[in-house]
């Protein structure tokens, strides 16, 4: 029986330290002619959290039921610890789910709740209340066993549905839009609060998510799907710094998109500018791409100072967003075409902006990601 | 294993208890098969066959619609259905608007005085008007001559029985306003006559409908009034009682019960094509409607309540009186003497203890099956086929006329090839039939409050890997227990009412206190079959109140029901 925390996942069959703990191998769903899921594969590594990113209808959550066993995949295997598990039932899979509405059981207690999934497991009464406690106090609610899910607030009941499915010791926990019921507010600190819960126990977690600042605050890896594909699996910083798509560029972060054509090797002509740029994936010299950079990259200076890989732009509205301002900006040579850019407070000041003043905009290169433009 | 599951569907491996659940899945589709689907076929082949079981194709229907004494009684039930539903429902719109659009005192001593006709049988209005308006009446001289033995009598006698019935469905759609409509119609100046028209008879068109479609229903299928008070005026359901019950004619029998069902059928069927429109016009974001005082209106609509609660009462009132009076209309003393059923038929009190038990195990019985069933097909997975047809099934019975369902059960259970023919003659058919006659209404009621629940609790359970059942037991059924207190009444009371489901069930051991009820009239013991009528309703009233006192005490007993 065990005595000491969560933490220590059962590692049979896990083979050596580093190996996947979780694979899934191109896994298919198809709900009559609608393709939900393509192929999709992607490993877990043990003790990592994983989010799985996408604008709803991305197909996350089939995935995710798939996973728990909720659905069944059209094809593909689901491998755990080198066990296959593709067509096992959910109460044999040793998953913890957190479901978006928590799924507290309102007639019994927070202590009721937690000790749900320890009835089955052969343990004594002292046994269960001593595992109880401890998640209670883990989550810091070792006060209020005896309370009912509605006494509770959002974001205790959110903990207790975390405690209820960390409670069986489970070898992999999901969590399914866990913090979206939340206020803006709560759900930055229970991130957190999840977050190094998570790492402290070091339980291998998945979790599903349409929130972009979620998946790249929370996340080691993040696996960005779209229309039932996976469009890029990486870091929060490589997701971010180096989206491997269009797809991820717009969906993760804010991104400026330019329409131009490659004109020779790391040289593009964008809004009537020639721009160096980063890489260009062995693009041939002519094709017509689209060009990305995030608002926070461009630098904005005054008509006259010194500037490379730069155009001339005209500001069109200036918005105050608190710590710095968004300007949208209108290239001078570059007919309908907008880029945002953002300021901070101090060069607003310093260089007087306001719609209608004329600046320049620096875009540096490495910054500028090229994808052929398909449309 | 690898490259099979790689490249065919996989079929997920199923959990013991998800074995339980569609073992349990399919048991419910075989009983609903039995106890509903069945002996409507039987009635249906029936109707084509002849006194030897020979297919003679309409051989019957022709035979029926050529005799004009049977085809009257179809043009009689069909006229006595309308006027009836026109009598209906403008009183209960009205009352039901004052019960939800006005400010009137006294909202809830109205509404239940309202409802207490659904704790009765459709013979005790049709008792009291004999009392009232009879041979001997006490008011006779008010009908100027007219008789109330026949259409007269048969339509008062409905107005009364359907009146909490149209008054129930209409309360429901005029309370579901958004108030939002309303005030934005009085914003752009739109005077009252104009936003009644505009808002409010449009918001509750469906409901209207839809009660109607009941109301009428009702009276078409009704038994116990025309039993009573409808004289030589034939109905279709006295003609289908007395083919069978009087003349053993099951075919014609089958035939009528035909014609019965057609009716039902497409007035059900246009009841769930408007339920469905209904549902598409409320939003999530509807605030609900305030009534604002109205000294003036307010005054009115409590005197039109006064108005419809006088016959209501009056007519509850008059059987009571006549239940105690020693002998009509000679010796007006008050006494028990009706009440020693002894005295006036062999069986004596027994029929009444028939119907508590019928009524008990009904609830019993009914309530389990139809929980359990509601669950199964709600929150379980899989065989969709299966479900599909119990959804169907389940529906059926709103469709079916409890008389017509009896018919089938006599065809189907007393088949001599059928197995279960040794339920016949026993309280077990009884009960079997009463559950199968009420199970739409409580299964609905079921699913309603299963919708309620959040979907996830079920595969939270299973990755808590506890079995379904445990989480039905542990917290399906303590969080719906108002819901199945709910149907546990409704089956419980309208066992205790019912006749027409009965009425071609009932052996002499069996007998069930409203069938005494026709029994002790036709022999001519009316103030004995009002003391009958009586103690069904004293029955059903003081359940109800237990069940209101119970409902309370969940309510502040249970900590986690508190918001």
């Amino acid at each position: 029986m065990r005595t000491e925390p969560a933490g220590s996942r059962p590692t049979h069959g896990a083979g050596h330290v580093g190996a996947p703990y979780l694979q899934v191998e191109g896994v298919w769903k198809a709900f009559g002619s609608f393709t939900a899921l393509k192929d999709v594969t992607f490993d877990i590594p043990p003790g990592d959290l994983i989010c799985l990113l996408g604008p709803s209808g991305c197909g996350k959550t089939t995935l995710m039921r798939i996973i728990m066993g909720l659905e069944t995949q059209t094809r593909g295997r689901l491998i755990r610890g080198g066990r296959d598990i593709s067509v096992l039932p959910p109460a044999e899979r040793d998953f913890g789910i957190v479901f978006q509405s928590y799924a507290l059981f309102p007639n019994l207690t927070v202590f009721g709740n937690v000790a749900y999934g320890l009835h089955s497991r052969r343990m004594s009464r002292a046994q269960v209340r001593s595992r109880v406690e401890e998640l209670l106090t883990l989550i810091g609610l070792s006060d209020s066993g005896g309370k009912y899910p509605a006494q509770l607030s959002g974001g205790q009941q959110q903990r207790v549905a975390l405690a209820r499915a960390l409670a069986p010791s489970p070898s992999l926990l999901l969590l399914d839009e866990p913090l979206s019921a939340l206020d803006a507010r709560l759900r930055v600190r229970l991130r957190h609060e999840v977050r190094s819960l998570q790492r402290r126990l070091r339980v291998t977690t998945m979790l599903v998510t349409h929130d972009q600042e979620e998946a790249l605050t929370m996340a080691d890896r993040i696996v960005v799907m779209n229309r039932g594909e996976i469009e890029q699996i990486g870091t929060p910083m490589e997701v971010y710094r180096a989206p491997r798509t269009p797809f991820v560029a717009d969906f993760v972060g804010e991104m400026n998109f330019l329409d131009g054509v490659l004109v020779a090797p790391g040289r593009v002509r964008v809004a009537g500018a020639d721009l160096q740029c980063g890489p260009t994936n062995g693009l041939p010299v002519q094709t017509a791409v689209r060009i990305c950079f995030r608002p926070e990259d461009v630098d904005v200076r005054s008509p006259s100072a010194e500037a490379t890989n730069a155009m001339p732009v005209e500001i069109t509205a200036l918005d105050f967003l608190g710590s710095f301002y968004r300007a949208t900006l209108r290239p001078t040579a570059g007919g309908a075409a907008e880029v945002r850019a953002d300021v901070p407070i101090h060069l607003q000041r310093e260089l007087d902006l306001a719609p209608g003043k004329t600046l320049t905009a620096s875009l540096p290169a490495d910054r500028i990601r090229i994808f052929a433009n398909r449309d | 294993m690898a490259t099979l599951v790689a490249s065919a569907p996989a079929a997920r491996k199923l959990a013991p208890d998800e074995w339980v659940a569609r073992g349990g899945v399919v048991a419910f589709a075989v009983w609903l098969l039995i106890t509903i689907a069945l002996p409507l076929w039987a009635l249906l082949s029936k109707s084509f066959q002849n006194r030897d079981g020979a297919f003679v194709g309409l051989a019957n229907y022709l035979t029926y619609f050529s005799n004009s004494a049977l085809f009257s009684s179809f043009e009689n039930s069909l006229v006595v259905s309308i006027i009836a539903t026109m009598v209906t429902l403008p009183g209960a719109f009205l009352y039901a608007y004052a019960l939800t659009r006005s400010n009137m005192k006294a909202k809830g001593l109205f509404s239940a005085l309202a409802l207490i006709p659904i704790l009765a049988p459709s013979l005790l209005p049709a008792l009291a008007l004999i009392y009232l308006f009879g041979n001997q009446g006490l008011l006779r001289s008010l009908l100027l001559g007219h008789s109330i033995y026949g259409p007269l009598g048969i339509i008062i006698a409905e107005a009364f029985y359907t009146f909490p019935h149209a008054l129930l469905i209409l309360v429901t759609a005029l309370r579901t306003a958004d108030a939002r409509l309303f005030e934005s119609a009085a914003a752009l100046g739109a005077s009252p006559r104009r936003i009644f028209l505009t808002v409010t008879l449009p918001g509750v068109r469906y409901g209207i409908l839809s009660a109607a479609l009941v109301t009428f229903t009702l009276v078409m299928t009704d038994f116990g009034a025309p039993k009573v008070i409808g004289g030589r005026f034939n109905v279709l359901a006295t003609d289908v009682y007395k083919q069978v019950i009087g003349q053993q004619n099951f075919q014609i029998g089958a035939v009528v019960g035909m014609m019965l069902l057609l009716p039902a059928v497409l007035s059900f069927a246009a009841e769930q094509f408007t339920r469905r429109r209904q549902t598409a016009q409320l939003t999530a974001q509807a605030v609900p409607l305030v009534p604002k005082p109205n000294p003036l209106s307010d005054w009115l609509f409590t005197g039109f309540c006064i108005l419809i609660i006088i016959p209501i009462a009056g007519i509850l009132a008059t059987a009571a009186w006549a239940s105690f009076i020693k002998f009509w209309p000679y010796n007006l003393t008050l006494g028990l003497g009706n009440y020693a059923f002894a005295k006036f038929e062999t069986a004596g009190w027994l029929p009444y203890w028939n119907s508590l038990r019928l009524a008990a195990w009904t609830a019993v019985v009914g309530t389990a099956l139809i929980f359990t069933g509601a669950y199964l097909q709600e929150k379980t997975r899989g065989l969709p086929i299966v479900r599909a047809i119990v959804q169907l099934f389940a529906m059926l019975p709103l469709a079916v006329p409890g008389l017509v369902l009896g018919l089938s059960y006599i065809f189907f259970f007393n088949h001599p090839r059928n197995p279960l023919v040794f339920l016949y003659g026993t309280m077990a058919i009884l009960v079997i039939n009463t559950v199968a006659h009420f199970y739409t209404v409580g299964h609905l009621t079921a699913v309603t409050a299963l919708k309620q629940l959040d979907s996830e609790f079920e595969a939270v359970s299973a990755s808590l890997r506890a079995p379904f059942y445990r989480t039905f037991w542990k917290v399906t059924v303590p969080v719906c227990l108002p819901a199945i207190l709910d149907i546990a009444i409704y089956m419980f009371v309208n066992a205790m009412t019912t006749v027409s489901a009965v009425i071609f069930l009932w052996v002499p051991q069996t007998r069930v206190s409203s069938i005494a009820v026709v029994y002790l009239d036709d022999a001519g013991h009316q103030g004995s079959a009002a003391a009958m009528s009586m103690m069904i309703v004293y029955t059903s009233a003081a359940v109800k109140v237990l069940h209101l006192l119970l409902v309370r005490a969940l309510a502040n007993t249970q900590a986690w029901r508190k918001r």
